[in-house]
């Protein structure tokens, strides 16, 4: 999404981007980031909570106004509640281990199968 | 004290190594990026909101490209079950917790914006950056372009 807000702004566009991953959002030069430390779903706000979504909306609208200069960040101030999903997102869990090397090969013959499909 | 911020980065090139991926994905890292001031008020502007969601369910291996809906005709929910986003921490049952048409529609009413592009987009994304980078995004800033807008929000999953 970075790539695209980029290629707006060159254009003349000015963006601002909602996001969880922040360090994605950094690493990929995004020109204007509203960070909601959430579980990766929701950048716009909690599940049916209105005000929190406009307030997060605004966040943005706000920073498309005031931002001075590339990679400005908004932080929003809310919180998920629980953390455990800090932790459980993407956790290697031994028991797992075979579980994912098989999801891996699975991808891998789809994609060879899609190169495959692209090709002829 | 409070949390740190999920190194999202990380956590995603140990779990391809675990899938058993030889080459990390890398993400794009530019030296410079590009930044526009809003070249009026606000209030006077017309902005296109951007998501990563896709219009109907999607395989991951259905061929992607852009796609646009119209806001009049808005659906009731987008469709992101080929994307990686917290399946157990949270849904996507409320559209607006991922694509904030409504609450953009009130910001509209309240004169903090000037109105919505008549259309929304949904850009694939990728695993490819090339394709991003020369197909995807030109087709988005088209589109932009086409329905005037000065200013794009931009929510990926």
């Amino acid at each position: 999404m970075c790539l695209v807000a980029r290629h707006l702004e060159e254009a003349g566009i000015p963006t601002v981007i909602l996001g969880s991953a922040i360090d994605i959002g950094m690493h990929c030069g995004a020109p204007r980031f509203v960070f909601t430390d959430f579980p990766l779903g929701n950048p716009a706000g909690r599940p049916f909570d209105a005000e929190m979504q406009l307030s997060i909306v605004e966040s943005g609208i706000d920073l498309l106004e005031q931002a001075t200069g590339p990679r400005a960040i908004a932080r929003t101030p809310y919180a998920w509640g629980s953390d455990d999903w800090r932790r459980e997102y993407m956790e290697l869990r031994p028991q797992d281990a075979n579980a994912l090397k098989q999801q891996g090969e699975a991808r891998r013959a789809m994609r060879a199968e899609m190169r495959e499909a692209r090709a002829s | 004290m409070s949390a740190q911020p999920v190194a999202y980065m990380e956590r995603t090139r140990r779990y391809y190594e675990a899938q058993g991926f030889e080459k990390p994905y890398q993400w794009a890292k530019p030296d410079e990026v590009p930044f526009t001031r809003p070249s009026g008020p606000l209030a006077e502007s017309r902005l296109a909101l951007i998501s990563t969601a896709s219009l109907h369910e999607r395989h991951e291996t259905d061929p992607r490209s852009v796609a646009s809906g119209f806001i009049d005709q808005c659906p009731e929910r987008l469709y992101a079950n080929d994307l990686f986003w917290d399946r157990k921490a949270t849904h996507l049952e409320d559209l607006n917790s991922y694509f904030p048409i409504d609450r953009l529609k009130t910001l509209v009413e309240q004169g903090r914006i000037g109105e919505l592009t008549p259309r929304f987009h949904c850009v694939p994304t990728e695993y490819s950056q090339r394709r991003t980078i020369g197909i995807d995004a030109p087709e988005i800033l088209t589109r932009c372009r086409e329905d005037g807008a000065d200013i794009a929000l931009l929510v990926p999953l």
